[in-house]
């Protein structure tokens, strides 16, 4: 077998995958290494029961970004997004809201609470997609750094500041405002109705270990909100086949372009040799060279676990032990008999996009009061999708697979995390009874579940603390600072290690971002039209 | 006369209803019909098409095609009969065959396309966007055929997608699994004779049923039924329009005008500017329009129908520069628009549409024969806010959409690569 590389990729998750694709099409000899079974890390299929296809992690795709999909000719290679249609929100007193597609159709339910708030919610969607076109560049760039003073790195800076300045006053206070405060503060000045603040507030703690009314939330909130597909913002989508359909479509490109791909593969090691990356060794002895080492997996795993704390420089490490991960989320994937009915609202058709179980905001802050004190929400905020009503692969005729994206689950329970297998079941629980006080019916309808708690996370996916972002998008952990101040560039103390996962610029997600624009950053090449990738350093 | 009753007779006379239109009608919630060759056809049953476009792409789509035009013709000569009107040669064609074809006038300028089903030995079928019995009938001369025009009595069913032999096996067993692309079977389905073909206009996996109009409604609702497990959900004819871009089909009066409808000869075409030429046998006994093919063979080939691919960097960087974002449409554009070499308009696109499933847009386009290969740099006008600008475009090969499921027997349920 072969031992020699130009690139070795750790991991198979999608943004290692996309970085493998990226240097393969650029002729580089490449091997990317799976410690799994399967690939696609976070972003996989696993058909967990026969018949029963689960998008086992991550089960939605927005931020993916389009030139990768045009870039790597993804569709070719069995990529197919379906759009999420509508946003459910069923309520404990009987009504419910579902918020469409279709604006005519959107207005008359929010209507049904507020008359004020269905007159504004189109423009609010404007306001954010105006912002979303403005961070864009952002998203698909290299993060800029504020202090270089290199031309190419100064006219970067300049154009993005020229964005900025060209907004109008009002937009320039908004995103100011995005910024620095709470999703809840931010949709209290747009809106009066619990109903509509409730369920748009969640995207603002998704994957952090804050509550809707911790500062800085709103930021978060517009990560989610420029979800984009064919160029409309706001858009979510489903994989056919499930989310590991994204990484097994750029695997097949990544394999299409020549690059070598090798699965139940763990790494023991990044060899490291007067501070430069030479290549890995296996679990199983194997030493392989490499000119340059990509990791795929999150800061933490990759200095503190493949590296060695030792062979790093103290003040790296200790921002390195600063950089948070707080997993604050579960996962909980059921097989069903048959569709569940709301008792709210009987039907199928509101059931194609998502479902949120965020009845009021104080019931999130409660959810939250929960896993302040160290244990998962008796009534935690649920994330539901049907994907089999869209998708018929993922399920047998006639049965339907259920996701559920749970928060708060707390990674630090406060019998510390190694208490989570004793309450896993306890946790699965919860999120069922919480779903049956909507559904009529719906513990009879569970054929199957699997229940992912933040350890599962860690220990069967290795993201460390079951942070599904590898490490909390939060405002001071994102651009230049992510993950560290000074490597945020995909380039690492260790010459020619490479950071290429989530944990990097600009952050998680099924965007592909990371891994691609490491990609690039390590050919060289204008990674960029908005700002010009500097290379390593 | 009562007022209401006075007003029904206006509105009674055209379209009318297909033996569908019970079914259709009650589903259509939007409202929105089209005339379809004088028939009321559905654009799209819910608010906008998205739901049903994703249907046909991932699990499976029923759409009315009755409007179409049909021809039944029986009898010993309708080999010749077929082989005499149309550019193909069909003294060969075995019973359960099924082919597409077009017919030219005596100036091999294109009259229509269709398909030529033949049942068995005796009895064939043409279907067409237009009405053709005439044209057959005045060709028939002296041949030992029956014509019938069954337009009105034969209703059509299109079962596409990729689940679409999981339902019809559910009507149908093992017939759905033996059945190859482009081939014909008669069955039985409920209490019904079908006529079932393995064709579509959606370039996808896909068959279309062909019954009584009295049978209509019952095989309507045991389809729906078969297709309820897994998704299947009515289509109209919106969804279609983007299908068959994708599949690279052209389309009567819009990727060419008949010659029956042309006014200038500049407005007609022949089967090899539509890039027909794989069906085309002119060694063979004379048929209508070879002398002028013949001709136009030797003298060379004017123009072609190609795939264009407007380039998305450049399309997304026309509007960067007026502060929007790339926004388009689930629908095919039917406007046609200047295609442009060095800034010199040499041709025209005929329909234009984003593929949400290959993400690409794209566009039918007529070309002079110099800059039909594939590659070629040329350039589509796009309007953006009023202001005509080009974009880059490049021609790329058709079908742009053409996945192994659309042919392979048996007809096997495409999952996604794992």
């Amino acid at each position: 077998m072969k031992t020699k590389y130009d690139a070795i990729v750790v991991g198979g998750g999608h943004n290692g995958l996309a970085c493998a694709a990226y240097l393969a099409k650029a002729g580089k000899d490449v091997l990317v290494l799976e410690r799994r079974h399967v690939l696609g890390g976070a972003a996989v299929s696993e058909e967990v029961f026969p018949g029963f296809t689960f998008s086992v992690c991550s089960y939605v795709v927005s931020l993916l970004r389009p030139w990768i999909i045009r870039d790597l000719e993804l569709p070719r290679f069995g990529l197919e997004l379906i759009p999420l249609e509508s946003s459910f929100l069923p309520l404990p007193d009987g009504r419910s809201l579902c918020r469409w597609a279709n604006a005519g159709d959107t207005r008359r339910e929010i209507a049904a609470f507020s008359a004020k708030d269905a007159e504004i919610f189109p423009e609010f969607g404007r306001a954010m997609s105006k912002i979303g076109q403005f961070v864009k560049p952002v998203i698909d760039s290299p993060a800029p750094d504020p202090g270089s003073f290199s031309p190419s790195e100064l006219a970067g800076l300049l154009r993005l500041g020229t964005r900025f300045r060209d907004a109008s006053a009002d937009a320039m206070d908004f995103r100011l405002k995005l910024l620095t405060m709470s999703a809840v503060d931010l949709l209290d000045e747009w809106f009066e109705s619990e109903a509509l603040k409730a369920p748009m507030s969640v995207s603002g703690i998704i994957g952090t270990f804050l509550g809707v009314r911790s500062p800085g939330t709103a930021y978060v909130l517009l990560h989610h909100y420029m979800g984009e597909i064919d160029g409309a913002f706001r858009s979510w989508g489903f994989a056919r086949g499930g989310t590991g359909s994204v990484s097994n479509s750029i695997a097949a490109a990544a394999r299409h372009f020549g690059a070598e791909i090798r699965t139940e593969a763990p790494v023991a090691r990044i060899v490291v040799e007067g501070g430069t990356a030479k290549g890995v060794v296996l679990q199983d002895g194997t030493e392989l060279r490499a000119t340059d080492v990509v990791s795929g997996c999150d800061p933490h795993r990759t200095f503190l676990g493949f590296v060695g704390e030792e062979l790093l420089p103290d003040d790296f490490t200790a921002q390195l032990r600063r950089f948070r991960y707080r997993g604050s989320s579960g996962k909980v994937n059921l097989a069903l008999d048959r569709l569940p009915e709301f008792a709210c609202r009987p039907g199928a058709d509101h059931l194609r996009g998502d479902i949120a179980i965020a009845p009021s905001i104080g019931y999130l802050d409660r959810a939250y009061q929960d896993a302040k004190a160290g244990r998962f929400s008796e009534r935690p905020y649920i994330n539901v999708v049907i994907p089999s009503l869209v998708d018929p692969t993922v399920a047998p005729p006639g049965k339907h697979v259920m996701s559920c994206f749970v928060q708060y689950a707390p990674y630090e329970l406060a019998d510390g995390p190694a208490a989570w297998p004793a309450q896993r079941n306890a946790f699965g629980d919860a999120v069922v009874d919480t779903l049956a006080e909507y559904i009529p019916g719906f513990r009879e309808s569970i054929l199957h579940r699997q229940v992912l708690t933040p350890w599962d996370l860690e220990q069967e996916f290795g993201l460390t603390e079951g942070n599904i972002f590898h490490g909390e998008l939060t405002l001071e952990q994102l651009a230049f600072q992510r993950p560290v101040a000074g490597f945020a560039r995909y380039s690492t103390p260790v010459r020619h290690l490479w950071l290429a996962g989530s944990g990097a610029h600009p952050g998680g997600g099924i965007m592909g971002a990371p891994g691609a624009l490491c990609a690039k950053t390590m050919l060289g090449k204008r990674a960029s039209a908005a700002i010009t990738a500097g290379g390593g350093r | 006369m009562e007022v209401e009753a006075w007003f029904r007779t206006l509105a009674d006379t055209m379209p009318v209803p297909t033996a569908f239109a019970a079914r259709t009608h009650a589903l259509a919630t939007s409202l929105a019909f089209k005339e379809w060759a004088g028939c009321h056809a559905v654009r799209h049953y819910g608010a906008y098409p998205d739901r049903e476009y994703y249907a046909l792409r991932t699990a499976a789509t029923v759409m009315d095609a009755t409007p179409l035009y049909k021809v039944d013709v029986r009898g010993p000569d309708a080999a010749r009969l077929f082989s005499r009107v149309t550019v193909r040669d069909f003294t060969d064609f075995a019973p359960g065959r099924v082919a597409y074809t077009t017919w030219c006038d005596d100036r091999g300028k294109v009259m229509d396309d269709g398909t030529v089903m033949r049942f068995d030995d005796e009895r064939w079928r043409l279907t067409s966007a237009e009405p053709a019995y005439g044209w057959l009938a005045k060709h028939a001369r002296g041949l030992d055929v029956e014509l019938c025009d069954v337009s009105r009595e034969v209703a059509a069913l299109a079962l596409q997608g990729p689940y679409a032999r999981d339902v019809l096996a559910r009507l149908v067993g093992s017939v759905a699994d033996e059945l190859r692309y482009f081939r014909a079977r008669e069955t039985r389905v409920g209490g019904s004779d079908v006529l079932i073909t393995r064709t579509g206009y959606t370039g996808d996996l896909g068959y279309e049923l062909w019954v009584e109009n009295a049978d209509a409604p019952d095989l309507w609702d045991a389809v729906l039924e078969a297709g309820r497990p897994v998704g299947l959900l009515p289509m109209g004819l919106d969804v279609l329009d983007i299908a068959r871009v994708e599949a690279g089909y052209m389309l009567h009066g819009v990727e060419y005008t008949s010659a029956r409808d042309a006014f200038i000869p500049r407005q007609e075409s022949t089967p090899y500017e539509l890039s027909l030429d794989w069906m085309v046998t002119l060694e063979r006994e004379p048929f209508v329009g070879r002398a002028a093919l013949v001709a136009e063979q030797r003298r060379g080939v004017a123009k072609r129908l190609v795939g264009l691919e407007i380039d998305w960097d450049a399309y997304e960087a026309l509007l960067e520069g007026y502060g929007l974002p790339p926004a388009l449409a689930t629908a095919t554009c039917r406007d046609g628009v200047p295609v442009f070499r060095r800034g010199k308009q040499i041709g025209y696109a005929t329909s234009r549409t984003w593929s949400p499933l290959l993400k690409r847009y794209l566009a039918l386009a007529h070309v002079p024969d110099g800059d039909a290969q594939p590659g070629a740099e040329l350039e589509i006008e796009v309007t953006v806010e009023y202001e005509r600008r080009r974009c880059t475009a490049r021609v790329v090969p058709l079908p742009f959409f053409d996945p192994p499921r659309k042919k392979t027997t048996p007809a096997l349920t495409a999952a996604p690569a794992r």
